[in-house]
């Protein structure tokens, strides 16, 4: 079988098809690749991918082969104080297909605008400190499935995890995700978390029907059931802060559209006119200078 | 002679006033009406310090700028409206001010039962939403009496959240799932026809032979009683959920007007009314999907 050429259009899809609509249309998956400053390109056959081997040989010990070492933390800009920086920053990344639809260009062109958005927002909250950072993006938009390209954040020591519903992914990638997720898990400089398919209502229920398990098996009583063993049964249990302090959504859509609901308790909405692949350090700052402002009394006294 | 002019000229601004709106409203009313809007009334105790009132006096306010909202929601033809009066998390407040608040509401809430009150006049049903054994006994009983003097009412429904986090109402709904539950297996078993349904494990994913799924956890939920809201309007410009309504917010529009909530108004909820407008038929795909 022929390996595949490096075209542009070839886009890595849950459907085994092409997303892009000048792509021609192929029964077996194909890989969306890009190119990053300390990557190579890869190719990859038209038989069943097997990512786990190329990927293999491109990383060493999490990090891929002659990449730099992480630098410390940059100082923030004007206006933001490291006291009063979010630990936890989540991303509803909206608006890839408008922006691509306003300027005339394919849907395609707004995935990739929307990655390297997505990677100027992956840089700076390394370079600020932030600990944990958590991006979700419609079951519709297949750009952010995990993708070979995601290789580059591990030059900068990220611990990458998946939640939501990975069932419907192909079985190689599935593979390929807890391969990432395993070499990754103690990277330490920014925990990035990717929700694909994620229901915040199902993770509350999925949390719910294990705790009713332990009841059925007599584990603990119904009055035992509480927020805190709830809290532990969630999807976002893997992330030390699991709970966002600043929950950003570009496209000026005012709603959480299903995405973290227990999880956004006490966490500051902050709701952007621009699309996510405008969203840029400008837009960046002034949400978390927005975030300093906001007084959180958690309900009780003012301080 | 000054003092019934003055109120006569009161009097035909508030008529004025009140035609306004109704035009208003019957533009408003040519596209969809939200059927159910939610209120987190923030910002009471911040204009109390800003117009120099005596502690305690905003929230008094804050219950005038309820009863007109209420009014204003009633007249557009809302048919659901739910606050947030008071959180679990408001317990951590000084025990004064709890013990303030506690009193204003019983006193409230005895007030809306009386013949005169809104209550009656738009034919509303209340219900009180929360973990109501956390409340002092005066306060529940005036709850419980209220609620049963309502029953009735049926052109409208106002839900007033007092004890009340979104967390402690899913815990309360899973609790409620399990006991139910485990009693039906139990009486099952009991009679002879469980055929060991205790000893079920079959594939835990397929949706049926979950112990519990998402249709229990939804039916013991306190806010069962009313749909999902439309519209969650938070007053003070604080953009945050503080624990209300999370579960049910999943597809809501988020308004959050900079305004402190004594000083809300008729054009706020306007406002609101239009954004949701704008995008009805989009939510409303959203929510089929």
């Amino acid at each position: 079988m022929p390996a595949l050429s490096l075209h542009p259009s070839y886009v890595f899809s849950l459907r085994s098809e092409p997303l892009l609509p000048d792509a021609p249309s192929r029964l077996l998956p194909s890989v969306f690749i890009f190119f990053t400053r300390t990557s190579r390109p890869l190719r990859v056959s038209t038989r069943e991918p097997d990512f786990t081997e190329e990927y293999r040989n491109g990383v060493v010990n999490g990090r891929v082969a002659g990449a730099g070492t992480p630098g410390r933390e940059d100082p923030l800009p004007e206006g933001l104080r490291r006291e009063s920086m979010p630990r936890h920053v989540a991303v509803i990344m909206d608006g890839n297909r408008r922006w691509a639809r306003a300027r005339g260009m394919p849907v395609g062109s707004g995935y990739e605008a929307g990655l390297r958005s997505l990677r100027r927002v992956v840089e700076l909250c390394c370079r600020w400190g932030i600990r944990v950072l958590t991006v979700f993006a419609f079951s519709s938009d297949n750009w952010v499935r995990p993708k070979v390209g995601f290789l580059f954040l591990f030059v900068r020591d990220i611990r990458v995890s998946l939640i939501g519903d990975s069932t419907k992914l192909p079985k190689a990638l599935q593979e390929l995700i807890e391969s990432v997720e395993e070499t990754t898990k103690n990277n330490s400089r920014l925990h990035l978390v990717v929700a694909v398919s994620y229901s915040g209502q199902y993770d509350i229920v999925q949390a719910c029907q294990s705790i009713a398990l332990k009841v059925k098996d007599g584990h603990i009583e119904p009055e035992d059931i509480n927020e805190s063993l709830i809290e532990k049964e969630l999807q976002t249990n893997i992330a030390r802060l699991s709970h966002p302090d600043l929950l950003i959504r570009t496209s000026g859509e005012l709603r959480l559209s299903n995405f973290f609901l227990w999880q956004l308790a006490y966490t500051e909405l902050f709701f952007v006119e621009s699309h996510w692949p405008d969203f840029g350090e400008p837009d960046f700052i002034e949400a978390l200078r927005c975030f300093r402002q906001r007084h959180r009394r958690y309900g009780g006294q003012d301080p | 002679m000054d003092k019934g002019s003055s109120s006569h000229e009161t009097q035909r601004f508030g008529s004025f006033g009140s035609f306004l709106r109704r035009c208003i409203i019957s533009i408003l009313s040519t596209a969809p009406i939200p059927n159910h809007i939610a209120f987190i009334m923030d910002g009471n105790r911040r204009y109390c310090k800003r117009k120099n009132l005596m502690e305690g006096a905003g929230h008094r306010v804050g219950f005038l700028a309820l009863m007109a909202m209420l009014r204003y929601c009633y007249e557009l033809g809302v048919k659901c409206v739910t606050v947030y009066a008071f959180s679990i998390d408001n317990f951590k407040r000084r025990p004064e001010e709890v013990q303030s608040l506690m009193e204003l509401m019983q006193e409230k809430i005895e007030g809306l039962i009386k013949e005169e009150s809104i209550v009656n006049h738009y034919g509303i049903r209340v219900y009180f939403i929360g973990n109501l054994k956390l409340l002092s006994k005066p306060v529940r009983l005036a709850a419980e009496k209220a609620m049963v003097a309502t029953a009735s009412n049926s052109r409208a429904v106002l839900s007033i959240c007092i004890a009340y986090t979104s967390t402690d109402e899913i815990v309360h709904a899973v609790q409620e799932s399990c006991q139910e539950k485990w009693d039906e297996i139990r009486e099952l078993n009991a009679s002879g026809a469980g055929y060991g349904l205790i000893e079920l494990d079959g594939n835990r994913r397929e949706e049926g032979e979950h112990y519990i799924g998402v249709t229990d956890i939804e039916k013991h939920m306190y806010m069962a009683v009313v749909p999902d809201p439309d519209i969650i309007i938070r007053a003070s410009g604080e953009t945050r959920l503080s624990n209300f309504l999370l579960w049910q917010s999943a597809y809501c529009l988020l308004y959050s007007p900079s305004v402190l909530w004594p000083e809300i108004g008729f054009q706020h909820l306007v406002w609101a009314v239009l954004e949701f407008q704008r995008n009805y038929f989009y939510l409303k795909e959203k929510k089929k999907a």
